[in-house]
């Protein structure tokens, strides 16, 4: 009952605030023609929401099936990964090469080489006797710490000047991101959405642990297969999109939990969603009209969310 | 009834069931005893799906636990082990609730929340509902968990030492609690116990398992002689009658 109670006001409230910080966006600051400005910023809104969207789900997913609210993504060497891709591509055919490439064909190929990473990395765990999550995150552990290595090493006997045009790949951004990978995006996290969706009613039955959720007639192997593969999907895809921002997802997930006063995914998902579409277009908005450019995202999202998921932790543990 | 044949479990080099064949019979208590490392806990968690065998099958009603669908065994039988830890903050009714997913997938009808409402009485944790599991004692959560697997209203139940972390007060109430279960409700209950005097008084049926097989198995006043409980244990212990009862000595 008393989910209920809570639960309607604070979709409520988070929905406005979306809504609004998306509105302040596309029209704060506006010098130019609409018809230039509302599409210009409106691809970039989009972009925002798509990562946020996919972020959100894939972490709350991830800590519901790790049973853990400490462990992202990106612990798995993802963002580790996607470092190594570019940082090999530029090393082998330098960066002249890799900016002729299509960049719808180069997107492609970085999702599927992420998901096929992921994909065996979980089928080879998953099919011997040791089912142990653990080991999984362990080993995802010990790649991320790989990868990043090798791509240091790398960076380090690179050429400067290419040094540097691989530096602007890696930050997050917003603002170079290409219309075309929008739409790829836009269906694939869609698609996954889906998929997603259909299974929304075994996930709090996974939240129970595995022992309980297969007493209660849930295939925790295949559900837990599927969950893992649709967090490497979105993960994949807005990295792709504009490069690593996965710590975040920690900070919109764990803030959902503590708002939602529940844990039905049904209110967790969405509530998740929403902070991070208010996280993202906000920081983006305080970026450009604030800082007027001179800082970088993660450094807003990370401040500001930083000490609004410290108030929280220290107000919960005061009850 | 569940049918057990040639049932093995082994990891690696280290076989833990060794060939185990069994019937239980339907509707009734019956207990597993044992000493540690018998492979009692092994032994039902292959009848529930829980860990693969490595030989052998099970059927439940003549259902084989490793081809039936899962959420169709979860109609017929359900499982509670020992040690349950949500990571997620609950209340006891959400908790009991989810006894129901195998029905409702989620969507809590008005006679899920009946049958949730009859676990809870049943139980007695009516003044607890809508606390959180965090913040109840020991006995009262795993009230709420043999709730939430009554609330699957399945025939068959198992559990793992329920009496685990019970003192004697709830350790009592809970056996009478599942006697009850199984003789009002018509359920077959299937327990893993240390205490044989627990098992004595309270199961129709014991199975004696030692080192990966059953080495004994019959009612109560079959089980409970010097003769059969040193062939479990490797102990001598005195069983006496009290009040109708066969009770062991083993203490001293």
């Amino acid at each position: 009952m008393r989910e209920q109670r809570q639960t309607i006001p604070v979709l409520l409230i988070l929905t406005a605030l979306a809504v609004g910080v998306i509105v302040l966006f596309m029209t704060l600051g506006a010098k130019g023609r609409w018809d230039f400005v509302l599409p210009f910023r409106g691809a970039k809104v989009l972009s925002m929401v798509l990562v946020a969207h996919a972020i959100a789900v894939s972490t709350v997913l991830f800590q519901t099936v790790s049973h853990n609210r400490i462990l992202t993504p990106s612990i798995m060497g993802f963002d580790a990964l996607y470092v190594l891709i570019q940082t090999s591509l530029i090393f082998a055919v330098g960066s002249a090469a890799v900016t002729d490439f299509d960049p719808r064909l180069l997107f492609a190929g970085e999702v599927a080489l992420m998901v096929a990473f992921s994909s065996l990395l979980y089928r080879w765990l998953f099919s011997g006797n040791s089912r142990s999550l653990h080991l999984l995150i362990l080993v995802g552990i010990v790649f991320g710490v790989l990868f990043r290595s090798l791509s240091g090493f790398m960076q380090r006997i690179i050429d400067p000047n290419e040094f540097v045009l691989l530096q602007d790949r890696l930050f997050a951004n917003f603002n170079s991101v290409d219309s075309n990978l929008l739409a790829v995006s836009t269906a694939t996290i869609l698609a996954v959405s889906v998929v997603a969706w259909r299974f929304m009613h075994a996930y709090d039955v996974l939240a129970l642990g595995r022992d309980p959720s297969i007493n209660l007639g849930v295939n925790h192997n295949r559900v837990v297969t599927i969950v893992l593969m649709m967090v490497a999907i979105l993960v994949s895809v807005s990295t792709a999109l504009v490069g690593p921002v996965t710590f975040f997802g920690l900070l919109v997930a764990n803030l959902a939990y503590q708002l939602a006063g529940t844990h039905k995914h049904r209110v967790v998902l969405p509530v998740a969603v929403l902070l991070a579409v208010i996280c993202l277009v906000g920081g983006q908005l305080i970026l450009e009209r604030i800082f007027a450019f001179d800082t970088a995202l993660s450094i807003v999202i990370e401040f500001v969310g930083g000490i609004v998921f410290l108030a929280l932790l220290i107000r919960g543990a005061a009850r | 009834m569940i049918e057990i044949s040639n049932v093995s479990k082994s990891y690696g080099d280290t076989i833990v069931v060794r060939e185990v064949s069994l019937q239980i019979p339907r509707r009734g208590v019956t207990s597993i005893i044992g000493p540690n490392g018998a492979g009692k806990s092994t032994l039902l968690s292959m009848i529930s799906r829980l860990a693969p065998m490595t030989a052998g099958t099970v059927k439940v009603d003549g259902l084989d636990v490793t081809r039936t669908p899962s959420d169709v065994l979860a109609k017929r039988l359900s499982i509670l082990r020992q040690d349950n830890r949500v990571g997620s903050r609950l209340t006891v009714r959400d908790l009991v609730e989810f006894g129901r997913y195998p029905y409702s997938k989620g969507r809590l009808t008005p006679e899920d929340r009946a049958q949730a409402d009859k676990a809870i009485r049943f139980l007695d944790l009516q003044a607890y509902s809508d606390r959180f599991l965090d913040e109840l004692s020991g006995g009262q959560r795993q009230r709420a968990y043999v709730a939430m697997v009554l609330c699957q209203d399945t025939d068959y139940v198992l559990f793992d030492e329920p009496l685990n972390n019970l003192d004697m007060k709830h350790a009592v109430g809970m056996m009478k609690l599942l006697r009850q279960a199984a003789d009002t409700l018509g359920k077959t209950i299937v327990l893993v116990l240390h205490d044989i005097n627990f098992a004595s008084c309270y199961s129709d049926y014991i199975v004696a398992m030692r080192d990966g097989a059953v080495v004994r198995h019959g009612p109560p006043d079959v089980i409970m002689t010097s003769e059969a409980i040193r062939d479990v244990y490797d102990m001598d212990v005195e069983i006496q009658e009290i009040q109708g009862r066969r009770i062991s000595i083993y203490y001293t």
